[in-house]
């Protein structure tokens, strides 16, 4: 085979893909037309579900998406940073090493359906407890225990991401610092975590987008309640987990065009945040040279 | 006692004036390499030693003992002792935090951190506690550096935005902002310019004034020009140690004398 065909069936290769993208985009948009037609911008502002009376509004789940995302990512912080910090910093011994990126790698690779099973019958009876213990009503289910399973899903993106960018800190200016007596927490602290902060930035951003997308041990998780959350121990519904829950059972063809109006909301916010990820990894990338 | 004196000084020195001193100083890599072995001699205070030899000799990680930089390559063993203010820094109880923050040290490539010029001697200091404003401190070290002049107007730029010997010369400042005792220097301008290199060597003469310094380098005409004591070093064994002008006129080992003569190494 010569190379100018080789080139056009890879090319062709290619183009399939962004024919895929523009497929399921122009799905998304011409179903949820009507939605849009019957709504416009206030579908994003409307505070019902209900499709008993047929009125739509998608913000309960947008919240619900933005406060299930944010807390799981406020708790997997810490935790993922610090099992960055170790494998790419501490760990000296290659085969330690390679055992802890190893299990970090299966904790990625567990089906999201037995994180929300494992979530259900551990994670909710603690949830439930705190929520006694709390004076709220003790559902178990709900934004909190969605959270925690979210977080510790996400830790694997989080940390191998660190631990890689923290092993490429060039020695010569760990060694620098060491060599002005610093402390190994101050070196870690005050010249490592500086220098890969566009690294961090990125697995902050790429554990965010898999959190705000994350569906099944969500929907096994959140409650599935279609109102407005009012604090993190409310039953509520993300834009994927009301899509997958109600999906099925959509009766009414207003009820389905909302469903695809919500699935084009979650994809666009995907997108961005991907997009607004990538420049901000570029920006910082170039200051640190 | 000043420091031109020293060339007129036997290698008993008296102890006041003994900086740093070793006995007996091995090095072992974690593949069994003895890259130092066995080496003892006495750092005269306020004065630059030089070590030389050719490549492989032992002689950067002999330098790096005097600091316990060594220890940061995994399965280094250390044996022997280095002895500073007549305390053995190997010894258990010593930090080696506390070590590194009286024996500075200056590598081979200029490693500024990726921050401000200003910022990478202020953060120096403020890890060794310094409180508040670092402003007079940042300026007076890079005043003793030779570097004020040429960067008292960008101090919030990036410290990699100056050239190699400007950046060797702020890694020199921000070792100074620890007031260490020793500054150790690593073959400092091995990767710098002629004109670069000039104005470090003339930088360690204005030094040694209140630091004791010890540097590694390849380059003879720099150990000749710019050191009081020389050390050659020859895979890994001290061969001989003497006051520069000595070794350099009339060194007592016939290895010494074919190595400065350039018949091997």
């Amino acid at each position: 085979m010569n190379d100018r065909r080789y080139f056009r069936i890879l090319s062709g290769a290619a183009l399939v893909i962004l024919l895929l993208f523009a497929a399921i985009l122009l799905t998304l948009v011409v179903d949820s037309l009507p939605t849009m037609q019957a709504y416009g911008l206030s579908f994003l502002t409307g505070r019902q579900w209900n499709p008993v009376t047929q009125e739509f509004g998608a913000l309960p789940f947008l919240v619900g998406t933005l406060l299930t995302s944010f807390v799981a990512l406020l708790l997997s912080l810490p935790l993922s940073l610090s099992v960055g910090i170790v494998m790419g910093e501490y760990l000296r011994s290659p085969f330690l090493s390679k055992a802890m990126s190893v299990f970090i790698n299966l904790l990625a690779s567990i089906p999201s359906v037995v994180y929300g099973l494992w979530g259900m019958t551990t994670v909710v009876p603690l949830v439930q407890k705190l929520e006694i213990a709390a004076g709220f009503p003790p559902y178990g289910v709900g934004i909190l225990s969605a959270a925690l399973v979210l977080a510790i899903m996400i830790i694997p993106y989080m940390a191998s991401l660190t631990s890689e960018v923290m092993k490429r800190v060039p020695d010569s200016i760990k060694d620098g610092a060491l060599a002005l007596g610093a402390t190994r927490q101050e070196m870690v602290t005050g010249i490592s975590l500086p220098y890969i902060r566009s690294g961090i930035a990125a697995g902050v951003l790429l554990s965010l987008g898999r959190a705000l997308g994350e569906t099944m041990a969500v929907t096994m998780l959140i409650g599935n309640a279609t109102r407005m959350p009012n604090s993190i121990f409310s039953l509520g519904n993300t834009l994927a987990s009301v899509v997958a829950s109600q999906f099925n059972e959509a009766e009414s063809d207003l009820h389905r065009s909302a469903m695809m109006a919500l699935a084009l909301i979650l994809f666009l916010v995907s997108f961005l945040t991907n997009l607004i990820g990538r420049k901000i990894v570029g920006k910082s990338e170039a200051a640190n040279v | 006692m000043p420091s031109h004196d020293i060339l007129h000084m036997e290698l008993n020195f008296p102890s006041d004036h003994i900086a740093l001193s070793t006995k007996n100083l091995e090095v072992i890599y974690a593949d069994g390499a003895r890259a130092v072995k066995g080496i003892s001699l006495s750092i005269p205070k306020k004065a630059t030693t030089a070590i030389i030899g050719p490549s492989g000799c032992g002689k950067s990680t002999a330098l790096r003992a005097f600091n316990r930089m060594n220890e940061l390559i995994p399965g280094t063993v250390t044996k022997g002792e280095v002895l500073f203010h007549s305390r053995n820094i190997y010894a258990p109880s010593i930090d080696p935090v506390t070590v590194r923050t009286n024996i500075g040290m200056v590598f081979q490539k200029p490693n500024p951190f990726p921050k401000s010029i200003y910022e990478n001697i202020a953060w120096a200091a403020r890890i060794h506690g310094h409180k508040g404003n670092c402003d007079e401190l940042v300026e007076s070290c890079l005043r003793k550096a030779a570097l004020w002049d040429e960067v008292k107007d960008k101090l919030r730029r990036s410290a990699m935005s100056l050239s190699g010997g400007q950046q060797q010369r702020l890694c020199i400042a921000r070792t100074l902002a620890l007031t260490p005792e020793v500054i150790l220097m690593d073959e400092p301008t091995s990767a710098l310019d002629p004109l670069s290199t000039a104005s470090i060597e003339e930088l360690t003469s204005e030094l040694k004034k209140d630091y004791t310094i010890i540097i590694v380098t390849h380059n003879l005409q720099q150990a000749g020009r710019i050191s009081d004591m020389t050390a050659f070093m020859l895979l890994g064994d001290l061969i001989e140690y003497a006051p520069t002008k000595k070794l350099f006129v009339n060194p007592e080992d016939e290895r010494t004398e074919r190595y400065i003569t350039g018949r091997f190494g």
